[in-house]
């Protein structure tokens, strides 16, 4: 099943893309007919594509995030952290964001909320549209609303993220108790439930127990449970098994397989692990510098990936077959400072193919592969890796 | 808990013991003289004699051993006796702990004076501490807003600045020049209807805020940083990511962990602030346990010393005690048995 090299995955996702490919014709015909389904609720909006919000499988976009902007101001300067990133989300889906450490990950994801921390952070532009609202527009009260009701969150450490000095019964039924209004009764019959839907024996009783009663594998459960309580449409969870390790990573993805299989909820995943999001993502997009450089669906990414970082990225995978490697790969240089809004490639200073329009242009997201196969794939670079030169469109 | 909270108290036994030892052994071999403000014109044979019917003729072993058997049996026995009013073997031969300057048994000293130090001392750590707590709470989720700043500047005066210096400033201001509140304590006064009870209000302003600011100071600084320990840590981010509104995520998530560290501060604190009292019992003229203590050690009156030294002593292992037994029952985490 899951390895935590993604090497070992090539053959897998050829199998998936074969499977999803029959999919798309199907889907093709569907466009023709539903003209103007939901994805046309807004249409008044500016799109990125014209084909953007129609999926293969006919499924609504529930999240429709635009020109996101987050911008920390620190007693060192401004720090921009989220420059400008623009993706959907459909019904059922799961969205793969990776990057390295400070790419910007987590903060957009946070941002869309207003979770991060104003101030220092600013979320300077950007449309967050949910539910036919714009989520960044709404009152605060209305904003708390949505967190944890219709958008649950999971973080990265399960050790930290519970608050130690109650117990987890309480922790689990304060959103039941206020996004759904349930009694005490039937908050905790819920919560017995929840914590039976993600895998934890005798939930009756442990739920008077505290966080610290708990392994670290069985907090991520409990977070998912919190995460999960009041039925959200979308689960936004931060890089949730990197504090685990790798057997009990392997049996939380197996948990969130499930738990997909049997709610069919929309995720979006952020890690930096390219072998879980292999495993796991319906489209993956690659985050550098707080931008977006790369977006596909996860088999043709791996399969052709197209931007100089991604590829980098893929090449620094140690192999699971032949001969060790005398040393790793690795992706030489820094990743970019952020103190200033990008006006060149972020990329260029790491980048091999890197010529003078990269350093004086930064390049927006752009579609690339052929109409005719109806895929999605986007990509930020002047170079274009078919011809080995760079790209002669304006 | 329990086992643990009386295992502790068997632990402390040898450690009162040793201190008493040592309380005894120091006072001793201070160069001090009972008989010292007596007037000169008695004679040196009578000064012996004085010395002698004191107890001081006696080796000082002997004397510590007395000393111990008056504290620890004697005087429990007394109260035994004086609060189920029975008695117990040769209750007229049982010797006491008496004050050598006035004959007196030190612990009635210590209960006549008990009430006016609880009043003050007491009135005035619970002020401190209501102050305190919001202080330190707002400061730290507004942290460098204005009530921050001045919140700061306000506590480090208050920490800095001693209270024999603000009682002082508080009576020239209050007491001289407007004449508002009276300047020295009347512990004679008794309330009885709503007048007596202004004037009690009155005459206990002063010194419970000069004891409360000060306290509040320190306090406000500890729950300040405390606050900001936890606000940053991750569970506040879930629990706004769950939905809460602000004051349930501050004022439920954050501060019941904020307060861990804090009441352990208090609650050691608490035995501190009796001998902290010793100056503001001595400005305000309140007569209380801290000035009685202070004229026993001017009049060189040892059993008085000993005892009242001994007694805070008893209260500061207590408190310990119940710091310990307060950060178990706080903290989950911590387990005691």
């Amino acid at each position: 099943m899951y390895s935590p090299h993604g090497r070992e995955f090539g053959s897998w996702f050829q199998l998936s893309g074969a499977f999803r490919l029959s999919g798309a014709a199907a889907a093709a015909e569907s466009r023709l007919a539903g003209q103007g389904g939901p994805g046309f609720r807004w249409g008044h909006m500016r799109w990125g594509r014209a084909d953007m919000n129609q999926d293969p499988a006919g499924r609504a976009t529930i999240l429709e995030v635009e020109d996101l902007r987050t911008v920390f101001d620190t007693r060192d300067g401004a720090i921009h952290a989220v420059n400008g990133i623009s993706f959907h989300l459909r019904e059922g889906e799961l969205l793969g964001i990776v990057g390295e450490s400070g790419s910007g990950k987590s903060v957009s994801m946070m941002s869309l909320l207003k979770l991060v921390p104003m101030p220092p952070a600013r979320i300077v532009s950007g449309q967050v549209r949910f539910g036919g609202r714009d989520i960044l527009q709404l009152p605060p009260g209305d904003i708390r609303r949505i967190r944890g009701g219709e958008i649950g969150f999971i973080f990265q450490d399960p050790m930290t993220s519970l608050n130690p000095v109650f117990t987890v019964g309480f922790q689990l039924i304060e959103p039941l108790r206020k996004h759904l209004g349930l009694s005490r009764r039937k908050a905790r019959e819920r919560a017995v439930e929840l914590l039976e839907l993600v895998g934890i024996p005798s939930a009756d009783d442990r739920l008077a127990d505290f966080p610290h009663q708990f392994s670290g594998g069985m907090r991520q459960r409990v977070m998912i449970a919190i995460a999960l309580a009041c039925d959200p449409r979308l689960l936004i969870a931060d890089e949730p098994t990197t504090a685990l390790d790798v057997t009990i990573q392997a049996q939380i993805l197996e948990l969130i397989r499930r738990l997909r299989r049997e709610l069919g909820m929309s995720m979006i995943w952020i890690t930096h692990d390219l072998g879980v999001v292999a495993g796991i993502a319906d489209r993956v997009m690659v985050m550098y510098g707080g931008m977006v450089v790369e977006h596909s669906t996860v088999d043709r990414l791996y399969a052709e990936p197209r931007h100089p970082y991604t590829r980098a990225l893929l090449d620094t995978l140690p192999g699971t077959g032949g001969m060790r490697a005398v040393r790793l790969n690795t992706i030489s240089g820094q990743p970019p400072l952020l103190d200033a809004a990008p006006t060149s490639c972020p990329f260029a200073p790491r980048c091999a193919h890197a010529f003078e329009r990269c350093w004086n242009e930064n390049p927006a997201l752009r579609p690339v592969a052929p109409d005719r196969d109806h895929l999605v794939h986007d990509v930020a670079c002047w170079w274009d890796v078919d011809r080995g030169a760079p790209r002669n469109d304006a | 808990m329990f086992r643990y909270a009386v295992r502790r108290l068997i632990f402390a036994v040898p450690t009162l013991l040793v201190i008493s030892f040592i309380i005894f052994a120091l006072l001793d071999l201070a160069p001090s003289d009972p008989t010292a403000q007596l007037p000169l014109t008695i004679p040196e044979e009578v000064r012996e004699m004085i010395k002698l019917s004191l107890g001081l003729g006696e080796p000082f072993h002997i004397r510590y051993v007395r000393w111990l058997e008056q504290f620890l049996v004697n005087e429990p026995l007394n109260l035994i006796e004086t609060y189920w009013d029975v008695r117990i073997g040769d209750s007229e031969q049982r010797l006491r702990v008496r004050s050598w300057s006035t004959r007196a048994p030190v612990i009635d000293l210590i209960a006549e004076r008990l009430p006016q130090t609880l009043m003050v001392v007491g009135v005035s750590y619970m002020v401190a501490i209501l102050i305190a707590v919001p202080i330190g709470v707002v400061s730290a989720y507004r942290q460098y807003s204005i009530f921050d700043q001045v919140g700061t500047f306000i506590s480090m005066v208050g920490f800095s600045v001693p209270t024999f210096f603000t009682g002082t400033v508080l009576i020239v201001i209050f007491s001289v020049m407007l004449g508002w509140l009276p300047s020295i304590y009347d512990t004679t006064h008794v309330v009885e209807d709503f007048d007596s009870f202004i004037v009690q209000v009155k005459q206990m302003i002063m010194p419970v805020m000069v004891l409360g600011l000060f306290n509040a100071a320190q306090l406000s600084r500890f729950m300040r940083s405390s606050m900001l320990d936890n606000l940053n840590q991750e569970y506040v981010r879930t629990a706004r990511a769950k939905g809460m509104t602000e004051p349930v995520v501050v004022l439920i998530h954050v501060l019941r962990n904020s307060m861990i560290p804090v009441i352990t501060v208090i609650a050691l604190g608490l035995p501190a602030t009796f001998a902290g009292a010793i100056i503001t019992e001595q400005i305000f003229r309140i007569n209380g346990v801290g000035q009685l203590l202070i004229g026993a050690i001017e009049s060189a009156d040892i059993p008085t010393v000993q005892t009242v030294t001994f007694i805070f002593a008893i209260l500061i292992v207590m408190f310990n005690l119940v710091a310990d037994l307060l950060y178990g029952m706080l903290d989950p985490r911590i387990r005691y048995d």
